[in-house]
């Protein structure tokens, strides 16, 4: 029987790819191991390999086709004795290898139906209302987060020579996550740095560059192996000015993707905004959107104080609108409102807010308005705004991936009840992570998460319905 | 098991154990009158400031950690003789000696020292703490081996910015042993960055005997596996410390990379003001004090060349002497620093 080829999933957030090329042709022979195709992912392209022996009886999906899912079957493979008349019998059979993909719960997107075989556009487009600090009228151009973290660094490295880039991976292999493609081309070995696998020594180099005045971006590959640097972070980078009295300090950036990706487990699934948050000295950007992305990071850049700059793994691959501003460029410390409510508040940040959107449209479609504020900051932190919602709506609900205990959502309950508490009419509900390390398997992962349906819940409790 | 090693540091090996062939090591600087009387004044103002640090801790008047630099004192003074201009110098929390050497003001550091105003960090960085722009002195780290990464990164920014100064970082043989040293002398030696990795070898990381804490006791060695050049050298002749300073610097400054120079030396005092030393001996004390001093060597050297009289010493003692008073003077003077300092300084 005629054996297809599916779409592969080639890492842990690829949900679709682009067939860049096919390097079989149909009639071809092909073996186990043979090359097929080159695949682009959000990360990297890549060679895909035959698994069967056979000969390539039809191509599916033609080269140079973007948002192919994974698990659509790209071509079929005829075994001996075969003919491509078979293939229909094949394309009836029921799909057999996409059974298990069934299960799999998409991060970041955990209630979205399942993936349509339809042709979509090549990734998500998240709508975001009109943000006060871009100008009315300005034209926008739609870029994904990983695109406007990188222009973001060439913008702000073309004004000033001071800046450069460090990390693993970040030059020759284009960044682990594709953050820094291109930047070495651009800028050269000099100011685009690949370490070897050395977090804490690397920090503290960056931090002493920073403490002369330089002003580097540190990237960790991920922020679990910022854990390996941790001290140098906060002993060092965020203490010096204070304790040299104001005479010198560290103006670098510490970026890179922090919280839970998809499947990969304990030790690199854990969020680290309330981490950093806790220290005097530092600053802790956090963005949903592109635009969020781009005009902090340059703010991150040039800021003269340390910076931890925490990006999401699966929010790199969605695309937003952006502004087209020769230098966009957005105040640390500001939250935005993401969408106007007059029922019920719900504060959030970084990938949280995907939760709170999709809540707050089945909110809406049940009658509850709920007003959502995207933090963008996590310290210093925006309570005024927050604390203007609650007087207009009296009920707050924060949503976060972290861990519940001295979460940023109880930071922000406490503040509140100290601050506003005349103005709340229910208690404050905090919806986080479980109090659990990220299990693997694929319907604890999703158990483990915070949910919409959780939100739902949540708002809904404070709404007394 | 192996022997412990007890040698004094007249027995221990001074001569250098070269990786690369292109250092003579273990040699003597030739000093002139002029370069003794120097080193004289200089170490003498650090044992005068840390003796009185001493006192004043024991008076009440500084608070928390505080570790005196006597008995080291020709390692930073020999090392600082060989810098120029815009050198670097990064340290441990033992750091009182550097700074001075470095020309911080004696009022500042001792200031710093009784939590004042006047102090070189306002009163809010202490003993550990301390930090000058103007003197290119780094601080002043109190997390063991941190100022190893920093003083690399010090070294990255000069050969990023393309000119030609040095960094020093200073760290002591229980720093040694941290992971992150290693992790520096790997990007350093890949990077051919200017660093001087200096390891003050006193003999004890705190309580811990070197030979009881590291499988290898030759620090100088311990970039072997990175290609770093590293020597031993004769910590308490200042003399020595400026000859192999001299080939560190010019070594670096060349674009060699980086280099380590492990300085065999003592501290007399304990660990901390808190620290009784009953890990030594006295006698083992008394032996460095009486047989190596760095100062008396070169007071004895001054007077056997008939470069200065007993007079003319004396004087320099009594100049000296009046720093340290006017310092401890001021230390416990000046104010403390304003109630609106608690929340000043923490982001720009």
């Amino acid at each position: 029987m005629p054996v297809e080829i599916l779409m592969p999933a080639l890492s842990p957030t690829m949900e679709e790819g682009t067939l860049s090329k096919w390097l079989k042709n149909e009639g071809d022979k092909v073996s186990s191991g043979d090359v097929i195709a080159e695949i682009e992912t959000d990360k990297a392209t890549m060679e895909v390999e035959a698994v069967d022996e056979g000969t390539i009886g039809k191509l599916l999906i033609a080269a140079g086709t973007e948002g192919v899912k994974v698990n659509t079957p790209i071509a079929v493979l005829l075994q001996d004795g075969e003919a491509a008349s078979d293939i229909d019998t094949a394309k009836a059979e029921a799909p057999k290898a996409e059974a298990p993909k069934a299960e799999a719960p998409k991060q970041g997107d955990p209630e979205a139906p399942a993936a349509s075989a339809a042709p979509v556009a090549a990734q998500p487009r998240a709508d975001v209302p009109s943000d006060p600090a871009i100008p009315a009228g300005t034209e926008m151009v739609t870029m994904t987060v990983r695109e406007a973290l990188r222009d973001a660094m060439a913008e702000e490295m073309r004004a000033n020579d001071d800046v450069f880039v460090m990390g693993e991976e970040v030059a020759e292999y284009q960044g682990a996550y594709k953050i820094t493609q291109g930047l070495l081309q651009e800028f050269g070995a000099r100011r685009v740095v690949d370490t070897p696998i050395t977090e804490h020594g690397f920090a503290g180099v960056g931090v002493g560059a920073a403490m002369t005045g330089l002003r580097p971006i540190v990237e960790f590959m991920t922020f679990n192996f910022a854990m390996q640097a941790i001290d140098q972070i906060i002993n060092s980078a965020a203490k010096t000015l204070y304790m040299s009295g104001g005479q010198m300090g560290a103006p670098i950036v510490f970026r890179g993707p922090s919280g839970a990706a998809a499947r990969v487990a304990a030790q690199h699934s854990q969020c680290y905004a309330a981490w950093y948050s806790h220290i005097p000295g530092l600053k802790v950007v956090m963005p949903y959107t592109a635009a969020d992305a781009k005009g902090l990071l340059k703010a991150a850049i040039r800021d003269p104080n340390p910076i931890i700059f925490l990006e999401n793994e699966i929010l790199y691959g969605q695309s937003f609108d952006v502004p087209k501003l020769d230098d966009f460029v957005l105040p640390i410390g500001k939250a935005r409102i993401h969408r106007a409510g007059k029922d019920a508040t719900l504060v959030s940040f970084g990938i949280g807010m995907t939760y709170a959107i999709k809540a707050a449209a089945e909110l809406e479609a049940q009658g509850i308005d709920v007003e959502i504020i995207d933090l963008r900051t996590i310290r210093p932190m925006d309570l005024p705004t927050v604390i203007e919602s609650v007087k207009k709506t009296g009920r707050l609900v924060t949503v976060e991936e972290g861990y519940p205990q001295s979460s940023v959502g109880t930071e922000i309950a406490t503040r509140v009840m100290q601050q506003a508490f005349d103005y709340l009419d229910a208690p404050v509900l905090t919806i986080a992570g479980k109090d659990v390390p990220m299990p693997y398997a694929a319907n604890l992962e999703k158990l483990a998460l915070p949910s919409v349906a959780e939100v739902v819940e949540a708002v809904k409790a404070v709404c007394y319905k | 098991m192996a022997p412990r090693k007890t040698a004094s540091v007249s027995s221990r090996k001074t001569a250098a154990k070269p990786v690369k062939k292109d250092f003579a090591g273990g040699t003597i600087a030739e000093f002139s009158k002029e370069d003794d009387l120097k080193a004289y004044r200089e170490m003498l103002l650090i044992r005068r400031f840390e003796e009185k640090a001493g006192q004043l801790y024991g008076m009440g008047f500084i608070g928390g950690f505080c570790h005196l630099y006597i008995g080291q004192e020709a390692v930073v003074v020999g090392m600082q003789l060989a810098l120029k201009e815009g050198d670097q110098v990064i340290t441990g929390y033992r750091d009182h000696g550097h700074m001075l050497a470095c020309g911080m003001s004696a009022r500042g550091v001792m200031a710093e020292l009784t939590g004042r105003r006047g102090g070189l960090s306002k009163g809010k960085g202490g003993s550990m703490h301390m930090f000058s722009k103007e003197k290119h002195f780094y601080g002043g780290h109190g997390i063991v081996g941190a100022q190893v990464s920093l003083g690399t990164g010090l070294a990255f920014a000069n050969r990023y910015r393309g000119n030609d100064n040095v960094s020093l970082a200073y760290f002591g043989d229980g720093a040694a042993n941290q992971g992150q040293v290693y992790e520096s002398f790997n990007m350093a030696a890949l990077w051919k960055l200017p660093v001087i990795y200096i390891v003050e070898n006193n003999r004890y990381a705190m309580g811990t005997s070197v030979s009881r804490a590291s499988a290898q006791t030759d620090f100088s060695q311990r970039g072997a596996s990175f290609g770093i050049p590293g020597y031993q050298v004769d910590g308490m002749d200042v003399r020595a410390v400026k000859a192999a300073a001299d080939e560190a610097v010019e070594h670096c400054r060349s674009g060699k990379g980086p280099i380590i120079l492990e300085m065999l030396t003592y501290r007399y005092r304990g660990h901390s003001m808190s620290d009784p030393a009953k890990y030594r001996s006295k006698d083992e004390v008394q032996k460095m004090r009486s047989e190596h001093d760095p100062i008396e060597q070169v007071k004895a050297r001054l007077m056997d060349k008939g470069w200065a009289t007993e007079d003319e010493l004396k004087q320099i003692d009594k100049e000296v002497r009046d720093i340290v008073a006017d310092s401890a003077d001021f230390a416990q003077s000046d104010p403390e620093p304003d109630v609106s300092e608690l929340y000043t300084d923490i982001l720009l």
